[in-house]
């Protein structure tokens, strides 16, 4: 007994210590409202996008130009949803989606300041929003991954909308919650209309769907056979083969690019937005060219397996070049229509 | 209190702001009837599992002749430290195909039964056994006596312990989401990820809010009809051991086995994903950096979190009445709540009353204590009422003013009770997820944090020594609180 409270006496100082510490350490760091004055050499991001993903990036931002970045990592979908309850009050300068739908979500809001000229010049027009708002900096491809044990290349499917015939029955992994897979199913419904979009989510769901959390998941389950095929983006063997200790090329997993502009070829993008209340600030202008410049558009190549956005920079070697893939003709300013593509997928019973 | 009403009046905010089509629209549905059957079934299933294993593992360690009691006391216990979402994850990776309800509940059922183990083990060594011998010489048998009298004297603490189980399933998304069970609390998280649908996230929580009081409602029931079995003085003994004899091995083999499932599996799982990965976590620097983060947010959650417990808990101990329990009911709502929502509603309380301390610890330590304000509550009230009012009374007979009992007498009479309450808080600080990434001061990694960075990416390797770090830190508060329960005393002889 006269230990336990000991113990307990000696937990409460400790708790007292702790919150004097913690108390310095909050002056140091000063507060949200003191952060994110114009010019002050400093920034703040919100990532949605992973920090072991882009940190090494950022460090190297830092030092070519001693603007201290104060990057905030937490998933695409909950930092949107954070600056939208922030609103006008968030500390935010500048915003890292991983897809092009959260961007819309913010830009809709109007929370989004229009980018200069000669910085989204440098992308594609297909890869940027048309009022200047957000620009896409890497791009991503939906591709079918399978696994040639399971499944020969002469029998893989030419169109994603084979998928839902009978033979593919119980063989089909895919992450609904994903929002890659929503900009997917925005693009059908772009391309084809709501009709053929409905059809295709009942049809994969009567068709013993192999539901996953995430995209990672799908491709490990594909790798070991666990399931024969999945729908997923290009990059997610780049990430496992790296955590093998492997080459994308040495996994038993392959990619297969759906054919002829089908729409399972979408191509979509990562991309940043600056907040309104920065947007005359220089050091936030610096970052999105730095993410447009060779150096970045390099890293996203041969670090994260993206495609670049800018020309002049080569993407990454274990799939075919951007320009060589029959890619869909959608314009990603179609896909902010994400509510009518939320309300479809839930009524299509694919998630809870 | 107030701290427990931000997530209720920013649901109510939110939720007034969808308009009554789309509540109707959101809520009028088939599938939220299915999502809401199916919670209130996980809770219902691993409530039981958990009431069945937590119940016999403490009688297993503070009834009976069981060799090496101790150590199995503190080998149950230790599964408290093990987060959700990484005995999920090891789980899925011993067995890829593993997925819905049973599976779910299964992982449930192991991270959480010593919520009902750790207050029954108290009760059961502090029951007076002078009920059960006068059972007994009454001509009861063995397990008569232990129907009719034993669980009786435990089951205020059966119930309690039975009530964070069944809210703590309410609320969890690690376990559900991994092995892809369909529950409220994954719909909620599912319909952020979908088109960050914020409105059906919120209008989906409230009611998560209704199943809350309902299950509160049910336990408030069995409260009222389970009096307090305290001593009535006399001295201080240990209740008669039951000799196992031939039951010995299958008994240890039963410990063992729960034990092997809630601490080998994960412990395998997480050295074999550190051995075929080549990823690498932080140098040291950074990882002993989470660590201090983790460490230090924690603490001070469990500091303001006993300050806001303190009066509450005593209140509810000394001055029981429909206010107070009102109040104590109050502080569970929010527990059931997904970290999601209550991380949003301090962003709105933040965004728009105390700007100031908006992305500072302190708000994220207000997070803590607006999720965990029934843990430290109810180990205060416990606390508490085991020692008598009349103590205190007598001190202010003899004189002494309200403030000085409460500094000499009640306080130190409490502590025990406030120093397992803020281990509980510490350790559950400690495993939080999603409100810390909503909340922390940008650029603050903790243990969990940097976990879920590594593990987003597939670099589970990198991933395994924060989860290892994690679970050693919480395997400390633990211990504290097995010691707490009386488990490790050695007074207790045949």
């Amino acid at each position: 007994m006269l230990a336990t409270r000991r113990t307990t006496r000696v937990l409460i100082a400790a708790s007292l210590l702790t919150i004097g510490l913690a108390a310095c350490g909050s002056d140091e760091e000063g507060t949200a409202a003191d952060l994110g004055k114009a010019d002050d050499k400093q920034i703040t991001v919100y990532s949605g996008r992973n920090e072991q993903l882009v940190k090494p990036l950022l460090d190297k931002f830092t030092q070519q130009t001693g603007i201290t970045v104060n990057a905030r990592y937490a998933s695409t979908a909950q930092l949107a949803a954070q600056l939208v309850e922030e609103g006008d009050k968030s500390p935010a300068d500048v915003f890292f989606a991983q897809d092009a739908g959260a961007l819309g979500t913010v830009a809709k809001r109007g929370m989004f300041s229009t980018l200069s000229e000669t910085t989204v010049e440098k992308v594609p027009p297909t890869y940027r929003a048309g009022n200047g708002q957000w620009v896409g900096v890497s791009a991503r491809a939906r591709v079918l991954a399978y696994n040639p044990d399971q499944v020969p290349a002469d029998q893989l499917p030419n169109s994603v909308f084979d998928l839902t015939a009978a033979q593919w029955k119980g063989k089909v992994a895919f992450a609904p919650t994903n929002a890659s897979f929503q900009a997917f199913v925005t693009a059908i419904r772009v391309q084809h209309g709501d009709a053929k979009a409905e059809e295709f989510l009942a049809g994969l769901k009567a068709n013993d769907p192999q539901i996953r959390d995430g995209n990672g998941k799908i491709v490990e389950d594909v790798n070991s056979g666990v399931v024969p095929v999945g729908l997923v983006n290009h990059y997610y063997l780049g990430e496992i083969a790296k955590e093998k200790g492997t080459t994308p090329e040495a996994l038993k997993v392959k990619l297969h690019f759906f054919p002829g502009g089908d729409t399972g070829a979408l191509v979509n993008v990562a991309g940043v937005g600056v907040l309104n209340r920065s947007a005359t600030d220089p050091d936030a202008q610096k970052f999105v060219d730095f993410l447009l410049g060779t150096e970045a558009q390099t890293h996203f190549a041969e670090q994260t397996f993206e495609y670049p956005v800018i020309t002049g920079v080569p993407g990454p070697a274990y799939v075919p070049a951007l320009a060589d893939l029959a890619v869909p003709q959608i314009d990603l300013n179609d896909l902010d229509t994400l509510d009518a593509t939320v309300s479809m997928i839930k009524d299509s019973g694919l998630v809870p | 209190m107030a701290v427990a009403l931000i997530p209720l009046a920013y649901l109510a905010v939110r939720t007034a702001e969808a308009g009554w089509d789309t509540i109707v629209g959101e809520l009028w549905s088939t599938r939220v009837g299915l999502l809401a059957l199916r919670s209130l079934g996980l809770a219902t299933v691993v409530t039981t599992a958990c009431v069945l294993l937590g119940v016999g593992t403490a009688f297993l360690v503070t009834r009976t002749d069981l060799p090496g009691r101790r150590l199995f006391a503190v080998l149950a216990s230790l599964p408290l430290a093990v987060p959700t979402y990484i005995a999920a994850f090891a789980w899925v990776s011993a067995a890829p195909r593993l997925e819905g309800f049973w599976p779910a509940a299964l992982v449930l059922t192991l991270c959480s039964y010593p919520y009902v183990l750790l207050p029954v083990a108290a009760a059961l060594r502090g029951a007076d056994p002078a009920q059960e011998e006068v059972s007994r010489s009454l001509r009861r048998s063995g397990w008569q006596t232990f129907t009719a009298v034993t669980l009786r004297q435990i089951r205020p603490a059966t119930a309690a312990g039975a009530l964070l189980v069944a809210l703590y399933v309410l609320s969890d998304f690690g376990a559900v989401s991994i092995l892809r069970a369909d529950t409220f609390t994954r719909a909620i998280f599912v319909a952020f990820d979908l088109g960050f649908d914020r409105t059906g996230a919120v209008v989906l929580s409230s009611v998560l809010v209704a199943l809350t009081v309902l299950l509160l409602a049910g336990e408030t029931a069995t409260r009222r009809r389970g009096a307090r079995y305290a001593r009535l003085g006399g001295a201080r003994r240990p209740a008669l051991r039951l000799r196992l004899g031939a039951a010995r091995l299958p008994a240890i083999a039963a410990l063992l086995g729960v034990a092997g499932l809630a601490l080998g599996v994960p412990a395998v799982s997480l050295a074999r994903r550190l051995a075929a990965g080549m990823s690498r976590p932080g140098a040291l620097p950074e990882v002993l950096t989470a660590a201090g983060n983790s460490l230090t947010v924690s603490v001070a959650g469990a500091a303001l979190t006993m300050l806001l417990a303190l009066p509450l808990g005593l209140l509810t101990a000394r001055a029981p009445g429909p206010l107070t329990t009102a109040l104590d009911r109050l502080a569970y709502l929010a527990h059931a709540l997904p970290g999601v929502v209550v991380g949003l509603s301090l962003i709105f309380f933040g965004i728009n009353v105390a700007y100031p301390l908006y992305q500072t610890r302190w708000l994220l330590a207000l997070a803590y204590a607006t999720l965990f304000l029934p843990l430290a509550v109810a180990a205060v009230a416990g606390a508490a009422l085991q020692s008598p009012a009349g103590l205190e009374e007598v001190a202010r007979s003899l004189g002494r003013g309200p403030w000085t009992v409460l500094r000499t007498v009640t306080l130190p009479l409490t502590l025990p009770g406030i120093g397992a309450g803020a281990a509980l808080v510490f350790l559950t600080g400690m495993k939080e997820l999603p409100a810390t990434l909503l909340l922390r001061p940008t650029g603050t990694d903790t243990l969990a944090t940097e976990l879920w960075t590594s593990t987003a990416v597939g670099a589970y390797a990198a991933a395994a020594p924060y989860a290892a770090l994690l679970v050693a830190i919480s395997a400390l508060p633990t211990w504290l609180l097995v010691a707490r329960s009386g488990l490790l005393d050695k007074e207790d002889r045949q």
